[in-house]
């Protein structure tokens, strides 16, 4: 009898995820759709679906709601919650990755280097003083993110000998490499002694969309969409390097190639958003983390559900940060750490029978 | 979806695994010195000999973990260097010594991961797969455990997960590396018992390191007795385990008397009050 049962579990399983998946994906919207609506001024969520739809049937409504309304919805806020969502995603994607390949709960999507590294780059732009715009983008995107690439190459050709990268050395060499980023971004910081521009470079640390633009949105979309998919595609060779190396190479899976391949596109992924957005700590560490807790580490449905929680966790953290203290604007990374510290350990606290190894 | 085959090193016949004058040495130390074998279809291969003798790293080289500085080892008559990863896993499959597993995966999963070197490159699984999987578990005796997570499984329980995923791979050739050093004696018995019978009736070309004499004598066809890199002797469990021999390799007084049942030897220590 247990046998017969058994199978048919087995066998419902994707179809299971598969709604799980599409559940999660009328969440992001229902969230995005009520933040659009939500603000320094509200309107009625009602409205906001209506103005939707006149966009895409474009049909005529002249009169139904001030102008104004318009420019709000879809000049400032749904460009800022769209770059949002994507950053969500793609932190929170990248973090699954990371924990996955260097076998570490604890790793998030800045372990090597790409925090201090798009630190360093945002900071040699601030302290330059280069256009803060710029089509809509600005230098300190740019720096940032050659910045976040250019560190976490260095470490992995630190940490590579004779053709093999052991997953400790890598953690080592990020750590070196980031406090010696870190120094000379404090020395920068110092050296410029121009309060303005200090108090810039801590806000961009923290993370933050104020400035988010269509042009940031067209740019990051593609970057992510190719960079998830492709990792997507891997998500069944991260399982088996959940065993170890020995085993995985046993099993058919050229180790050093896969690792290579996996970080570089995660770190491609996660030097993209951190240059549009800021540094934004916690989401790339706590929604996968939250996700394996819940629906067990199978990597093939890990990837695509922290996309998705990803998505809505900087939504609604981007929601709150933008109204808490409003008019004034909290950096994200304070409400990620705010909120999803305590959530992660009510998690830890209920599952912790699962961690014990 | 299957994965075309991208060498023409595969087909579904009967594997051999031949390795010809393989040296291998670990930071200038000699590990392995000269090793000859020839792992046949349908035969179950021993390998014994003390800590140290060589007996992982010969697994190792055999599973191309390690490349042999000197020798060769080939498959089907083709150097193993030649082979793709997956083409490899497709023929080759390891149980490795009592590794860790992580925890957090069902053994439905786990076992699913032998299917890596099949699946298509979004590893997706099809319903042959499933069924294959399947098949592996019943034969183990763990399907009944499919859902649970394999850090709630025994010791037994878990090694014979493994041994699922490596059926799981299909192979024609599989390496054990003390498959049962951990087991209760039950355990010890009936996964030895699953092997050979898998062996037979899968014709695989199977070798598996023993600590334990007894064990190897009553279920190998041949044994290699392996000492500091070298094979020293080879031959029937009869041949190999002579008192002379052991006493030299081992360094250990003991004795050897036919089983009661079926008169496959049996080595006894002698020590304590019992040495005359």
């Amino acid at each position: 009898m247990e046998r017969a049962s058994d199978r048919e579990d087995v066998q419902r399983r994707p179809r299971r995820r598969g709604l799980l998946l599409l559940a999660g994906l009328v969440a992001v919207m229902i969230v995005a759709l009520l933040e659009v609506a939500w603000g320094s001024f509200s309107i009625p969520p009602a409205t906001v679906a209506a103005m939707f739809w006149q966009r895409v049937t474009g049909g005529s409504t002249v009169g139904a709601w001030p102008d104004a309304w318009e420019t709000v919805i879809f000049e400032i806020r749904l460009p800022r919650i769209l770059l949002a969502m994507l950053v969500g995603a793609a932190l929170a994607q990248s973090g699954a990755v990371y924990q996955g390949v260097f076998r570490n709960p604890l790793a998030d999507p800045y372990l090597i280097g790409v925090s201090a590294g798009a630190g360093l780059g945002a900071t040699i732009a601030i302290a330059l003083g280069l256009p803060l715009h710029w089509e809509g983008l600005g230098a300190v995107s740019l720096f940032a993110f050659v910045g976040a690439l250019a560190a976490t190459a260095v470490i992995y050709v630190l940490a590579r000998s004779g053709g093999r990268s052991s997953v400790v050395t890598l953690v080592l060499a990020g750590v070196a490499v980031g406090a010696f980023l870190s120094a000379v971004m404090t020395f920068l910081m110092f050296r410029a002694r121009d309060a303005f521009r200090t108090v810039h470079v801590l806000g961009w640390m923290m993370g933050s969309f104020a400035l988010a633009s269509w042009a940031k949105v067209y740019l990051l979309a593609p970057v992510l969409a190719a960079g998830g998919g492709l990792l997507w595609a891997y998500a069944h060779r991260l399982n088996v390097l959940q065993l170890d190396d020995d085993q995985a190479q046993q099993l058919g899976v050229p180790v050093e190639r896969t690792r290579l391949i996996v970080i570089g596109l995660a770190t491609l992924v996660t030097s993209a958003a951190v240059s549009m957005s800021g540094v934004i700590g916690f989401v790339g560490l706590i929604v996968p983390h939250a996700v394996r807790l819940v629906w067990g580490p199978d990597h093939r449905f890990l990837l695509p559900m922290s996309v998705l929680c990803g998505a809505v966790f900087m939504v609604l953290a981007d929601g709150l940060a933008r109204t808490v203290l409003s008019p004034a604007e909290l950096p994200v990374g304070v409400v990620t750490a705010f909120c999803g510290a305590p959530f992660f350990l009510y998690l830890l606290c209920r599952k912790r029978h699962v961690l014990a190894r | 979806m299957l994965r075309k085959p991208r060498t023409a090193m595969l087909d579904d016949g009967p594997a051999t695994l031949e390795a010809c004058q393989v040296t291998f040495s670990f930071n200038g130390t000699p590990v392995l010195d000269g090793v000859d074998l020839c792992l046949l279809p349908g035969r179950l291969l021993g390998v014994i000999g003390p800590n140290g003798a060589g007996k992982s790293t010969l697994v190792r080289v055999l599973s191309r973990l390690l490349n042999p500085a000197g020798g060769s080892v080939q498959l089907n008559g083709q150097s193993l260097a030649g082979w793709q990863p997956a083409d490899l896993a497709r023929v080759l499959a390891v149980v490795p010594q009592d590794r860790e597993l992580p925890s957090a995966f069902t053994a439905w999963e786990t076992v699913l991961m032998g299917r890596t070197p099949y699946l298509g490159w979004m590893g997706k699984e099809t319903r042959r797969d499933r069924d294959i999987v399947r098949r592996a578990m019943e034969e183990t005796g763990v399907f009944h455990l499919a859902h649970r997570l394999v850090g709630q499984l025994s010791g037994g329980e878990r090694q014979r997960v493994v041994v699922a995923r490596a059926l799981a791979q299909q192979p024609r050739v599989l390496l054990l590396d003390e498959p049962t050093s951990h087991l209760d004696i039950s355990y010890q018995v009936e996964t030895l018992s699953l092997i050979v019978r898998l062996v037979r009736e899968q014709a695989l070309a199977a070798l598996a390191i023993f600590h334990d004499l007894n064990l190897a004598a009553q279920y190998c066809d041949e044994l290699v007795l392996l000492n500091l890199g070298r094979i020293v002797a080879r031959g029937a469990p009869d041949q190999v385990l002579t008192p002379e021999l052991l006493q030299q390799v081992y360094r250990a007084e003991v004795v050897v008397v036919p089983h009661p049942l079926n008169g496959l030897p049996a080595v006894f220590p002698v020590g304590g009050s019992g040495s005359v």
